[in-house]
């Protein structure tokens, strides 16, 4: 049994509620680190604890915080990034629906750390019920004095505001969701300078992750070393895993990073194998940015070691045998399905997301969206696949924001370890088509 | 004052320079190509990709080089840095990735465009775009849409670098022309088709890279190396009047502001110059304009004399 932090309570009945969060030992590390510690603690635990970034990137959160400008008469904002959309990846809702108070927890801690006044969240669009939910949080919150002025008595002061996207994947990039907080269209800036430099109305911010700031709470409860220990290596603490596809548990699940791949995807207290006894064929480990794995090197390396749950065996081998860790979406293929097939499908979701403000990433998603599209359905050229290589190869690295590299990475990896499924779509369109297709046949698409 | 190598030329320029700057300083061949930047805006680039150069040594401190390869219209220079344009295989490959990009939903429809000649992608896809397109989907297309009385949209040749949306921010207060939807389908446009009402909409044309933006009453009128430009000026309370005329014998054509050598415009002209001065009396004509870059309009030998023209085609 995995040490469970952030989902350790949230199975006790009323956890949401502000009443049954404090008897259960909420906001005790909000008291603690009010009173015995000065900011610059509380940001050397969270530096000591190894916390990394748990939105994909994985930089570490201590460094980001330490990295915050701090000119005098200039207010700092602290921006906590919950417009959580990458398909595969449920993570976030699954925290903030069943335990809000543990993000504010984070959010009032993070933002002593930072010397921030006023915090936003900034929630995605659809997630309006969160968003209620959310609020009431912060409500009770602030009627018990943990929000506001002067917070139980230590002169500290916050105001934490929560505010809704309008449904764009785009405004999850750090920066275009500065941006669209601001009111203005969720373009990502250019870089430098850094948020850390000009945010949010040109004033230095960090944003931070859900479940970041959410595991900043049982940093200050226990200490950093405490949490340093759970992992392995540079990974340490616990992740949250969605864990989705072909599985016979699908759901989110807490993990100690460096459990074994293999016991995550077969073990009955994670995901509890393929479902109806298949095989597996393919696994996505991240969120559907990331680089899809083969079967043969899901559980294992390409040098034969176990592939283990941590930002670095995941990654290793680079792209050519690896992928990422990323935001913990943890997608999985059995044998009947087809790559090609969730190819076309992501490249669609980021064909219908990109922002449009770089050529590379504007045209080429659309384009390879079209190129994967005609494949999957019967009317491919052999040229094709290289075509498609070619154009993920030129808006790789060439865009402003990692929008254009995560459209470009799964259908890099879905070439290079499925080609001969993209070559038997060209060759044998109506097999293909029948097989896919099956018994809901589109009449224009059959060939 | 920090000293940058690009393209094996040194030079020394203030602080806070780009590196296409610097690279403007040296002249030359060397100057990566710029379809969204423009100089006298205050907030412009960073979107074509075009101009991406490689940064083989970061600093004289840090002389890493760059991941990735940088917009170089928005990457300050620092102390010893050493860029690669021209001479660096990846750039001039991702530079050719990035024109073909720009041509697939392009309708390359030159021959009926009012730019061709004096278009900056025309120009652009001539030095680094490849022969034949590899893109064989439908493009995308719009409806031509007017801009008030004077200026037509035609969004189909669109390749959305926002010039025209932040020269509009800052000539006007309020924000009235901006980008609707996104990805490829985003569109320019004034919101529900209103027309910008201000004086100096009318430069919405000069910074426009390709013939999205047009002057209505030139439309169609003539193909641009037809004409003559002159450098002119007139007495104008609203703006400098120092514009560029393009004559056809004895009549005005067209009136633009004067663009130089990467095409950028010197002082943006008012409407009334532009639009309604095709009075030949109303100019102070000064003398043929030279049009710096390559390009058809040269072409025509304007700038001789009639009997030097004889001898030059002679």
């Amino acid at each position: 049994m995995g040490r469970k932090i952030l989902l350790e309570k949230i199975n006790v009945e009323g956890i949401n509620t502000y009443d049954v969060y404090r008897k259960e030992g909420g906001y005790e590390a909000v008291e603690k680190a009010l009173k015995k510690m000065t900011p610059d603690e509380v940001v050397e635990e969270v530096k000591k604890s190894g916390l990394r970034g748990r939105g994909g990137a994985g930089f570490p959160a201590g460094m980001k915080w330490s990295f915050i400008a701090k000119p005098e008469g200039v207010p700092r904002y602290l921006l906590c990034n919950a417009d959580e959309s990458e398909p595969g990846t449920f993570k976030d809702r699954y925290l903030m629906e069943k335990n809000p108070h543990l993000l504010i927890e984070g959010m009032i801690l993070s933002s002593y750390a930072l010397g921030c006044n006023t915090s936003y969240i900034y929630i995605r669009g659809e997630f309006m019920w969160i968003l209620r939910i959310l609020e009431k949080a912060i409500a009770e919150a602030y009627s018990n004095g943990w929000l506001g002025k002067n917070i139980k008595g230590s002169g500290f002061n916050l105001d934490l505001y929560v505010t809704p996207g309008a449904g764009a994947y785009i405004c999850g990039e750090e920066t275009a969701l500065i941006e669209s907080l601001e009111g203005k269209r969720g373009n990502p800036r250019m870089k430098p300078p850094f948020p850390a430099v000009k945010g949010l109305w040109q004033c230095p911010s960090v944003v931070n992750n859900v479940e970041t700031l959410a595991s900043v709470v049982s940093i200050i409860n226990n200490g950093g070393d405490e949490y340093a220990k759970i992992g392995i290596g540079r990974s340490t603490g616990t992740k949250l895993i969605s864990a989705c596809g072909n599985i016979t548990k699908p759901g989110v699940y807490e993990i100690e990073l460096g459990l074994s791949v293999e016991e995550f995807l077969y073990s009955d207290e994670y995901c509890g194998g393929i479902k109806g006894g298949k095989r597996l064929k393919a696994c996505v480990p991240g969120g559907s940015s990331v680089p899809i794995l083969p079967h043969y090197l899901v559980t294992k390396t390409a040098a034969g070691e176990q592939r283990l749950m941590s930002y670095e065996s995941l990654a290793d081998g680079g792209f050519a045998t690896g992928s990422m860790l990323g935001s913990g979406g943890f997608i999985v293929f059995d044998e009947d399905q087809c790559i090609v097939r969730n190819t076309w499908n992501f490249t669609r979701f980021y064909h219908h997301e990109s922002c449009g403000q770089c050529s590379p990433c504007r045209e080429g998603t659309g384009w390879m969206e079209k190129v994967l599209h005609r494949i999957e359905n019967g009317h491919g050229h052999m040229h094709d696949i290289d075509l498609l290589w070619d154009v993920q190869r030129k808006i790789e690295g060439n865009t402003i924001c990692p929008l254009g590299d995560a459209a470009a990475w799964p259908v890099a990896a879905a070439i290079r370890h499925f080609r001969e499924e993209f070559e038997w779509h060209i060759n044998e369109p109506i097999k293909c088509l029948e097989k896919n297709y099956g018994l809901v046949k589109e009449p224009e698409l059959a060939v | 004052m920090p000293k940058v190598t690009i393209d094996g030329h040194t030079i020394e320029v203030a602080e806070g320079t780009t590196i296409l700057n610097a690279a403007r300083q040296i002249g030359g061949d060397l100057v990566p190509p710029a379809m969204c930047y423009y100089s006298k805006l205050d907030i412009s680039g960073g979107k074509c990709r075009t101009c991406l150069v490689e940064v083989t040594k970061g600093s004289e401190k840090d002389p890493r080089p760059m991941p990735k390869l940088v917009a170089s219209c928005s990457t300050p220079v620092m102390d010893g840095m050493e860029v690669g344009n021209k001479t660096s295989a990846k750039v001039m490959d991702a530079r050719k990735g990035v024109v073909e990009f720009l041509l697939i939903n392009h309708p390359l429809d030159c021959p009926i465009c009012d730019q061709a000649g004096e278009c900056d992608l025309q120009n652009l896809a001539f030095e680094h775009g490849a022969s034949g397109s590899r893109y064989e989907e439908e493009k995308r297309t719009f409806e031509k849409i007017d801009i008030g009385p004077n200026i037509q949209l035609h969004m189909t040749r669109c390749i959305l670098c926002y010039r025209c949306v932040n020269t509009v921010d800052q000539i006007t207060d309020d924000r009235v022309h901006g980008v609707l939807n996104r990805g490829d389908h985003s569109e320019i446009g004034t919101y529900i088709q209103n027309s910008i009402e201000n004086e100096f909409s009318g430069n919405v044309i000069d910074v426009c890279p390709v013939g999205a933006l047009t002057d209505k009453t030139f439309r169609f009128k003539s193909r641009v190396w037809f004409l003559n430009p002159m450098n002119a000026h007139c007495k104008c309370d609203k703006c400098s009047g120092e514009a560029v005329v393009w004559m056809f014998g004895d009549e005005i054509y067209r009136v633009t502001g004067r663009k130089d050598q990467y095409g950028e415009v010197k002082d943006f002209i008012c409407n009334t110059c532009r639009f309604d001065s095709k009075d030949l009396g109303k100019w102070t004509i000064e003398g043929p304009r030279h049009i710096e870059r390559d390009s058809v309009i040269g072409q025509g030998h304007y700038e001789l004399k009639p009997a030097d023209n004889v001898k030059e085609i002679g």
